[in-house]
């Protein structure tokens, strides 16, 4: 089975937990592309990938427009969080998010962007909007790699960081970076398993993604999802959602 | 096949029109390519020739590291890189990390292994005769390495853009190293993987051809000199 999924599901260290499980379970064989939600999305497309696991829904739900999908579910969510060096230079922390982004582009702190259209992307970019940062300054560093190596970026170069809650406390052990701001009303960063439409992408495996899907759906794969960094990290990395409907998430 | 026309349509564009993005990766690969090479240049020719005309101990050790540097895995090059300029690193007061001084460096380690052992080959390969006859006519140490260099330049050039050729195409330790920052160490390997990631075929491939076009006019350059210097 081919699998899509976002660098944030990999570098968290769930994305082999679930493979190694599903394995186990089902006797497949899992091949993961893993990039940004836009890649892929558009590996999806093209038909390279028989499912997929993504955290951007704008770019979900016109791929669903499109006819791309044939169902897409929620399976699971956490947040986003602003990290930084722990002296916090540009003093953004007790501020809400709009107010710490507008600090940190005054003081001219080091800020590291993915700039590569993932889902993390899209959400540091809304906000930027919000601030109305239109220019790229040169404190605004666009790093170019997936979440974990941009959280060693911003780690090495004392940088602010939109990251996900679990890729950040997943690799928070090596890196040099504090959680600054935890945004109310959360941030929400919501992962959804879409499936692809048979006409549109004939060379996808739809009963291979259909069973990826309903394993992550289980009462087996949801338990893996809420347990998984609980032991290392004392707080679960991601909240296993399946059933839940995306607007009545806390 | 849409999607290929599509993007070589747009490649075609983005090369016309000069786009920055273009333009900055493409000078931050010649900056520090250009850099490495030359510093292995600079430390790698002499050496070379020092191991290839040079009779003393531990020369064959010497030559045997040169020659196995000539196939060092770029990945292990940047671990190895990474893990000293990190700022928990040995020489993590540098600050080094995501840094063109990074790309240079990693590149540098790939590029001068090559140099030394082709440039050693180079001065063995002229004929032994012309040693001895130099020694003969009373030509200095110095005088004889001068001329034997100035021989065997041909092959010493080629060595260079052999070891220039490796590096500005490698993406490994680059990206280890040195990240992939916009508008500073994102150079035309690390850039084309991105915009790949991206699904921006277009921009992918105009990387692709500037970078293809910087090998062959390098290529080209060195055959003129070789054919022109060739005795007729």
């Amino acid at each position: 089975m081919r699998l899509g999924v976002t660098t944030t599901v990999q570098d968290s260290g769930l994305l082999d937990a679930l493979v190694a499980d599903f394995e186990r379970r089902s006797g497949r064989k899992v091949r993961a592309s893993v990039q940004g939600t836009g890649a892929v999305l558009s590996l999806a497309r093209r038909g390279d990938v028989d499912v997929v696991l993504v955290h951007e829904p704008a770019q979900e739900l016109e791929f669903m427009r499109d006819g791309y999908g044939a169902q897409r579910v929620l399976v699971m969510y956490n947040d986003f969080v602003l990290v930084g060096p722990p002296g916090d230079p540009a003093r953004v922390k007790g501020r809400t998010i709009v107010d710490a982004f507008r600090a940190i582009a005054e003081s001219g702190a080091t800020f590291i962007s993915r700039g590569d259209r993932s889902g993390t992307d899209v959400t540091e970019k809304s906000i930027w909007a919000r601030v109305g940062l239109r220019t790229r300054p040169p404190w605004y560093v666009e790093s170019g790699v997936g979440q974990g190596q941009s959280l060693v970026v911003a780690s090495e170069r004392r940088g602010y960081m939109i990251t996900d809650r679990g890729t950040f406390f997943g690799r928070s052990a090596t890196l040099d970076l504090v959680l600054i701001v935890e945004p109310l009303p959360r941030l929400p960063n919501v992962y959804h398993a879409i499936t692809l439409d048979p006409t549109k992408v004939p060379a996808a495996d739809r009963v291979a993604a259909d069973s990826f899907v309903a394993y992550l759906l289980s009462p087996g794969g949801q338990q893996l999802i809420g347990g998984f960094g609980r032991d290392r990290f004392g707080t679960p990395l991601f909240i296993p959602a399946a059933g839940l409907a995306e607007g009545s998430l806390p | 096949m849409e999607l290929i026309f599509e993007g070589l349509r747009e490649a075609v564009a983005r090369i016309l029109t000069l786009d920055r993005d273009l333009l900055e990766a493409a000078s931050a690969s010649l900056v520090t390519s250009g850099s490495a090479t030359s510093l292995s240049v600079v430390t790698g020719v002499p050496l070379g020739a020092a191991l290839g005309l040079g009779r003393f101990r531990g020369r064959g050790l010497l030559l045997a590291l040169a020659n196995t540097g000539m196939g060092l895995p770029p990945v292990a090059v940047g671990l190895f890189v990474a893990v000293f300029i990190w700022r928990s690193g040995p020489a993590g007061q540098l600050e080094w990390f995501c840094t063109r001084q990074a790309i240079i460096t990693a590149q540098y380690l790939l590029a001068a292994p090559t140099i030394v052992g082709l440039t050693a080959v180079a001065v063995q390969s002229i004929d032994p005769m012309m040693r001895l006859q130099l020694t003969a006519l009373g030509a200095t140490r110095l005088q004889s390495i001068a001329l034997l260099m100035r021989e065997s330049r041909l092959l010493i050039l080629t060595a260079v853009m052999a070891g220039f050729g490796a590096v500005i195409s490698e993406i490994g330790a680059s990206l280890m190293v040195g990240c992939n920052i916009k508008g500073d160490t994102r150079i035309l390997t690390t850039a084309i993987a991105l915009e790949t990631s991206k699904g921006e075929f277009g921009a992918a491939f105009a990387l692709a051809f500037v970078l293809l076009g910087i090998i062959f006019a390098l290529n080209a350059l060195t055959t003129w000199a070789q054919q022109r210097a060739r005795p007729q």
